[in-house]
């Protein structure tokens, strides 16, 4: 057990938690947030992907007494005073998610696409995203989402 | 501290967009709706399926409930409809055994036709009491009002107007309604209302946007995952490297450095819990177990089929005139000049829903229960938790709360059961969430099958006799109603008897043979009780699989008499709205009549087009796939989809448009990807390397949807039907492409080379 310093939407934690266990249990057990998903815990679905300095991260295999001073940011840290950002209010308009589940892997890759890349081709956005998983396959709403947010 | 309860409820119900609100528990809930002062749930009341609050906005109880689709949207616009109120001002409390009656939960695509039907009839009755009330308090006949926007006025006097929420706002409707004594699917009601014109509709055929889609993408909404109770410990099962061993000895010392980490132990049943979530997943993966030396219980996976094949079936069935009368059937056959015959291999298969299962139970002997489940059936898997429980089912309330995906009896049914096995050991609330390879490993399997199709051809080229047999393991080898502990894994480990229901199905479509004869037979499970194999509901239950055999054989059928498929189709599929959907998907693609494949290419990759049609429960769909085969891969792309889809009066259609896109997309990836794979020991199929699913990347470019709305045609449910036929157009496309007829699922790289070899 250790004592660990957590950077997450702006504002400051301590926990105390094993140096090895992943980031996505002190995101959702010791600070109660809810937007990152267990989905798979092997780094195969994208669920709980948080930012971190951000870079979309896969916070089920990240060590948590690996992040030092990094920003993390999570699906809920990416509004302001509850205006969504620009590739929420996409998801949003598009009425993408069924169950929702997979969403914050979804929209927290674009939003690290879009930052480096901002009018990304059909191709780059495949190339950002494969990999994540949506079982409910609303992948082509997520397609018309994400072009819609390079529009916006 | 707050009890981060039914959050998303409420967000749901009040359509906020960005609103974080957090209720301190349950009774603030129920005071927020009104519900405090409600009279006891009774089939027989309205007030049980709707009320007005103050404000005027009106609220439905849905014993149903969504699990994305849209569903809860459907069921406001019927009520709204109605009642002639906008349909923001309409709020659906569903699913929650404490707020509305069993409706049987998210059940065969009948959320709607079932379902919304119901409420929509309470709308009408409650809109025509209200009237009524108007006509007296203004003094004016009920003839001579008119209702917009849930103001009451009369048409002479437009000054005389009376308001919803003047009349009996926070009150509760006193007055019956004619019950048909059932509840589940077939709850239905009577009223003396009647039902709106069509030609009066206003928000049918509109399409208000989905109220639970802005929490669930600003991370404001709860998931049965983000439920918390105080007090709440965190729990994980211990599940065998053989399936079917149990736990002889277990060694308590290999967890005591685990803080507060505790073993649960009942016969098969083997978890820990601990007040910490990472604590408990450490304790399972730390805890020393000695298993009973059982023995591996499944044939090699290439001997799967050859299995179904020898095994002495249980149970047979079928459908159609010939059933009492098989040496009919037979004669047929031997006058045929010509009898042609396949058969279709299709896998078991993975709900695998996007995070494995959970669910919290607060146990109180002496008070009420709580199950808070991601379960399909809130009120059934609350019944299946008081049995396990040993309490009445009035003594559990079961309240949904969106889980990681469903499309049917998935884990969540298991989950629900877990946790109140652990609760009740632990005398604490317990949340217990499985582990991926518990979700797709452990949970249950759509059933593998064989399907063998005959037709006797005279010589005309006359198809004259059509036998489709199916062989498999049992549809509902655990029940999808969850009310039975023994139709759970966790239930089956605690020693609660497995019933096999021993039933399968047959294909759906108006085809019309001079001999029409369909037959199942169902085979025993490979491990009785326990097993990661049980099977059970997958979205769309037997449709992809019974479909893929059904219309592929039609187009060889066609074929093999020179005929071109879609004329073959309008030949014989003797249903006018049937034929509409084929007629309206072959106008829509410009289909070019053929006899054979095609086989068109350019450079590797081969293109083909192919199509398939079915009907589900008064719905039909027809579908045209497009796809390209690279010949030196193998792979296979599902392009493009173009859809006609009748499924009676269209409610929303850009919901019923999505549903359709969802049902294509994942069809797709059951068709060219999944397949669960085995040894002789377990499921080795247990993450998203082992069973892959459609990528972003293989996504169908084109989803080209033809709506065709029946406005005078009751609603007959949309969730599953546009599943069925898309497995079988992608077998069709591929044969047009390569000339070679895959009859084994799924369409693989590796099943293509082997059939272009």
């Amino acid at each position: 057990m250790a004592k660990i310093e957590l950077n997450v939407d702006g504002k400051s934690h301590t926990i105390d938690a094993d140096n090895d266990m992943p980031l996505l249990y002190a995101l959702r057990d010791d600070l109660g947030l809810k937007n990152p998903k267990f989905g798979c815990g092997l780094a195969q679905c994208g669920a709980c992907t948080v930012l971190v300095d951000g870079q979309p991260v896969r916070s089920c295999v990240t060590p948590v007494d690996s992040l030092g001073k990094s920003k993390i940011t999570t699906l809920a840290g990416l509004s302001q005073n509850g205006v969504p950002h620009k590739v929420q209010a996409a998801f949003i308009e598009e009425q993408v998610p069924q169950c929702g589940y997979c969403m914050n892997g979804w929209v927290m890759t674009t939003v690290s696409l879009l930052a480096t890349t901002p009018k990304p081709t059909d191709a780059q956005i495949e190339e950002a995203m494969t990999g994540l998983k949506c079982r409910c396959a609303t992948h082509v709403s997520i397609m018309r989402a994400v072009k819609r947010a390079a529009q916006a | 501290m707050n009890q981060h309860i039914n959050r998303r409820h409420l967000l749901s119900a009040f359509g906020a967009l960005t609103v974080s609100v957090v209720m301190p528990g349950v009774s603030a809930r129920a005071a927020t709706l009104g519900l405090e002062k409600r009279p006891a749930l009774d089939p027989k009341k309205l007030a049980s399926y709707i009320s007005i609050r103050q404000d005027g906005t009106a609220i439905a109880y849905f014993g149903k409930m969504d699990m994305g689709q849209g569903t809860d949207m459907g069921v406001a616009q019927m009520v709204a409809e109605e009642l002639d109120l906008p349909v923001e001002r309409v709020l659906v409390d569903m699913g929650d055994s404490g707020t509305s009656l069993d409706q049987g939960g998210a059940s065969g695509s009948t959320g709607v036709s079932n379902g919304g039907v119901t409420l929509r009839n309470a709308a009408a009755e409650a809109r025509r009491l209200m009237v009524d009330m108007a006509a007296q308090h203004l003094g004016v006949p009920a003839a001579d009002l008119v209702v917009d926007s849930g103001i009451i006025s009369s048409k002479s006097t437009p000054a005389k107007k009376v308001s919803y929420g003047e009349l009996i706002g926070g009150r509760w409707f006193d007055s019956e309604v004619e019950w048909n004594g059932q509840f589940g699917n077939g709850l239905a009601v009577k009223t003396i209302a009647k039902v709106k014109d069509p030609k009066d509709y206003k928000v049918y055929g509109t399409s208000p946007r989905r109220r639970d889609v802005a929490p669930k993408i600003m991370g404001t909404g709860d998931f049965v995952t983000d439920i918390k109770v105080p007090g709440m410990l965190h729990a994980r099962l211990v599940m065998p490297e053989i399936a079917g061993a149990s736990p002889v000895a277990v060694d308590e010392s290999s967890i005591k450095h685990i803080p507060g980490a505790r073993i649960v132990w009942e016969k098969a049943f083997l978890g820990v819990v601990a007040p910490k979530e990472w604590d408990a997943v450490k304790a399972m993966r730390a805890l020393k177990v000695t298993w009973s030396d059982a023995k591996a219980p499944f044939p090699e996976q290439k001997d799967l089929y050859s299995h179904i094949r020898n095994a002495k079936p249980v149970k047979t069935g079928g459908e159609g005139a010939f059933l009492k009368e098989p040496e009919k059937v037979a004669d047929a056959f031997k006058g045929a000049d010509k009898v042609i015959e396949s058969t279709f291999e299709w896998p078991f298969q993975s709900h695998a829903s996007m995070g494995p299962a959970c669910a919290v139970v607060d146990y109180q002997p002496n008070g009420q229960t709580t199950l808070w489940t991601g379960s399909q059936k809130p009120h059934h898997a609350g019944y299946g938790v008081a049995a396990v429980l040993g309490l009445k089912n009035e003594q559990v309330r079961g309240i949904w709360v969106p889980g990681p995906g469903s499309y049917g009896r998935n884990d969540a049914g298991d989950a629900a059961i877990a946790a109140a096995i652990f609760s009740k050991a632990v005398g604490k609330p317990v949340r217990y969430q499985a582990m991926r390879n518990e979700g797709t490993g452990w949970g249950p399997k759509s059933p593998a099958s064989v399907h063998t199709v005959r037709a006797g051809i005279d010589k005309d080229g006359k198809v004259i006799a059509w036998h489709f047999h199916s062989k498999s393991f049992d549809r509902l080898n655990v029940n999808s109603n969850e009310s039975y502990p023994g139709d759970s894994l966790p239930g089956q480990l605690i020693g609660s008897p497995p019933k096999p229901n021993n039933v399968y199905g047959t294909p759906s479509n108006s085809y019309k043979f001079p001999v029409r004869h369909e037959t199942w037979e169902v085979i025993a499970p490979m491990l009785d009780s326990g097993s990661p194999l049980r099977s059970s509901h997958l979205r769309d239950p037997l449709g992809p699989e019974i479909h893929f055999a059904h219309e592929s054989f039609v187009d060889e059928v066609a074929f093999a008499t020179k005929r071109d498929p879609v004329e073959f189709r309008l030949a014989h599929v003797s249903d006018q709205r049937d034929r509409d959907v084929i007629k309206a998907v072959s106008d829509k693609v410009n289909w070019q009549a053929r006899t054979g494949a095609r086989k068109e290419r350019k450079g590797d990759v081969a293109f083909g087009q192919g199509i398939a049609y079915s009907t589900r429960n008064g719905t039909r769909v027809a579908v045209v796939a497009e796809v390209e085969v690279d010949m030196k891969t193998g792979k296979v792309r599902g392009k493009k989809f173009t859809v006609a889809h009748d499924c009676g009066v269209v409610i929303n259609p850009q919901l019923l448009t999505q549903t359709i896109e969802g049902n294509v997309s994942q069809a797709l990836s059951r068709a060219i990807h999944e397949e669960i794979k085995f040894d002789t020991k377990n499921v080795t199929s247990v993450d998203w390397e082992t069973y892959p699913i459609l990528d972003i990347t293989e996504r169908p470019l084109t989803i080209d949807v033809v709506l065709i709305n029946r406005q005078n045609i009751p609603p007959n449910g949309a969730g599953e039907g546009s599943m069925r036929p898309i497995v079988a157009a992608m077998a069709n496309a591929i044969f047009d492409a390569t000339g070679v007829r895959l009859r084994q699922g799924p369409f693989t790289p590796d099943r293509l080379r082997a059939g272009l070899a």
